[in-house]
């Protein structure tokens, strides 16, 4: 009963390091020594590095890095610099958005949310530059973009709450603040304020990717673990060229719920449950407030909520 | 009828748990097999038994047709149809069904010759609604803590569950369950892409390899996981995120009662901060 389910690589072999295919000749070296991790081959491959950095790279860590120093040491200052009570308050410090009355001024008082605006200037750029990166390293190796615009997906989301809606409300105090607990008062509040966000279509919309998505992996991951003594493991082979563990697995779901995907349509589902999510998420967000004061009310108006 | 061009090879007989070759059988594309037969009658039933509670409820709109569960004061007691023993008999069928499903994947499994990965996945999905619907209600002592089978009454209790612990995101086990959804979300977006991206490449030449997907991830973020790994990994995510999931809900009410917010005290006020 007890049989192999391949969970776990039950032996690790170590052959020589894999430094990476070639990379185009306008395209600078990768940097790193590869070591071999016995952790990480439990699960996966044990090799970590080599790694490509180039300038859109370093930038993007330099600029992430200053955001985070930014946020960091604002908390820390509001602990009148005592690192013991930041250590201590930490998950309850925040960097707030500036606050109502300065509007959209681009250059408030500093601790009126100027460094709230500082870092997300920083934190903005190191995403948009990672963006670039995703493109071109993606590009470098002769692929396909599509983990771009996954990501592009994600930074909309990110920009609607830091920077589209707070423009269209008018103020970037209606922006979220970074902390741990403020930035979940920030999401509680913002729907109590607006009359349950559970009622906002989009927002349902959004949750139902996010647990599409689990529920796909979920399905999608222990399919493959299922049928990878057949080496279904190997997608791109089994897409050109399908095999029986490709075979297997889409009669398991064809038997089981009477449609099956292929292997390569089931990442066309991947992609679009995972990159809805936030793009979903992101029209929710900016629909409220601006065009929709107050969902319940909303909800009412069209039959599919009580009045109490 | 409804055949794959490879799929007459693959419908052999055995692989039953029970019932030998009783059911072994096909209708149309889907497997019957015994546990199709009990899953078939618990998901008829019901269902029967929701449109039924529609029909003498106050509304056939869709989104407002709601089975609810007993009242508080009922306790643990079967109550009458229409005040709750409707949703007990929902609750059944739908274990029973869910159950069934997870037992006629293990058929499935077994005559196709592969991991019993899937069924082993779904598992955790019945027990997070098992946790939801059966225990936390019996450790509170009452069927009326269930929640209610409707598109939006459901997310009224979401709602209001969440407003009686105050602020629910406070809740440790919800905040490492929504970490873990997001999480999986961004990891199959990863996946989802990187296979895209290898068989669909963007210079018009040959399909890439798994070697090419290594480099791409080790050139972003200096580790790939691999093929076999990020299979794992996305199962494992998954299953965490719905784990955490069961264990914010059963802890809110039957361990802490109060709101959430408030039981990060202990972490302001351990001894060492001096």
């Amino acid at each position: 009963m007890a049989t192999y389910q391949n969970y776990f690589t039950q032996v690790q072999i170590r052959g020589v390091v894999e430094m990476g295919v070639p990379l185009p000749r306008h395209d600078v070296p990768r940097i790193g020594k590869p070591v071999f991790l016995r952790l990480l081959g439990l699960m996966g491959n044990a090799q970590l590095g080599p790694i490509y950095l180039g300038l859109t790279g370093i930038s993007s860590l330099l600029f992430g890095f200053i955001a985070f120093e930014i946020i960091g040491l604002n908390m820390l200052a509001s602990v009148h610099w005592n690192v013991v009570e930041f250590i201590r308050q930490l998950p309850w410090l925040a960097l707030q958005p500036p606050t109502p009355d300065m509007g959209l001024r681009l250059f408030p008082p500093l601790a009126k949310g100027g460094w709230w605006l500082i870092t997300g200037f920083f934190l903005t750029a190191s995403l948009l530059l990672w963006f670039v990166r995703t493109y071109n390293r993606a590009k470098s190796l002769g692929m396909g973009t599509h983990i771009a615009w996954a990501f592009a997906s994600a930074i909309w989301l990110y920009l609607v709450l830091g920077f589209i809606r707070p423009i269209m409300m008018g103020s970037w105090s209606e922006a979220v603040p970074f902390g741990i607990f403020p930035h979940l008062d920030w999401v509680g509040s913002f729907s109590i304020r607006y009359g349950n966000l559970f009622y906002n279509p989009f927002h349902c919309f959004s949750i139902a990717f996010l647990y599409g998505s689990t529920l796909l992996f979920a399905m999608h991951g222990a399919t493959i673990l299922a049928v990878s003594r057949y080496g279904g493991d190997r997608e791109v082979e089994q897409i050109t060229d399908r095999g029986t563990a490709a075979e297997r697995g889409a009669l398991f779901w064809r038997w089981t719920m009477g449609f099956n995907a292929t292997f390569e349509s089931i990442h066309r589902w991947a992609w679009w449950f995972a990159v809805l999510t936030p793009l979903s998420g992101g029209i929710g967000i900016l629909i409220t407030g601006t065009v929709v004061s107050d969902w319940h009310a909303w909800a009412v108006l069209h039959h599919f909520a009580y009045t109490e | 009828m409804a055949l794959l061009s490879f799929e007459r090879k693959y419908r052999v007989r055995g692989g039953t748990l029970i019932g030998g070759d009783l059911f072994d059988f096909w209708v149309g594309p889907f497997y019957v097999g015994f546990f199709g037969v009990t899953s078939a009658f618990f998901a008829g039933l019901g269902t029967a038994l929701i449109v039924y509670g529609a029909a003498i409820g106050p509304t056939w709109d869709i989104w407002r047709i709601s089975i609810n569960p007993p009242s508080i004061a009922n306790g643990l007691a079967f109550a009458p149809l229409n005040a709750g023993g409707l949703w007990q008999m929902v609750t059944v069928c739908a274990l029973g069904a869910f159950c069934s499903w997870a037992l006629r994947e293990v058929e499935i499994s077994r005559k196709l010759g592969i991991g019993l990965h899937v069924p082993a996945a779904f598992s955790m999905a019945i027990f997070a609604y098992f946790t939801l619907v059966v225990i936390r209600p019996v450790l509170m002592g009452s069927w009326g803590y269930g929640f209610p089978y409707g598109i939006f009454s459901h997310l009224e209790w979401v709602s209001n569950t969440g407003y009686k612990y105050l602020n629910f995101h406070y809740n440790p086990a919800h905040m490492v369950a929504v970490s873990l959804f997001f999480t999986t979300t961004f990891a199959l977006g990863l996946h989802g892409s990187l296979i895209l991206s290898a068989a669909n490449p963007s210079d018009g030449g040959a399909v890439k390899t798994a070697e090419h997907e290594d480099s791409f991830f080790r050139d972003i973020m200096g580790y790939s996981i691999g093929t076999l790994g990020i299979h794992r990994l996305g199962v494992f995510l998954a299953l965490a995120a719905v784990f955490f999931s069961a264990v914010c809900i059963v802890i809110s009410g039957p361990i802490w009662s109060q709101g959430w917010p408030e039981w990060w005290n202990w972490w302001r006020n351990l001894p060492i901060w001096g």
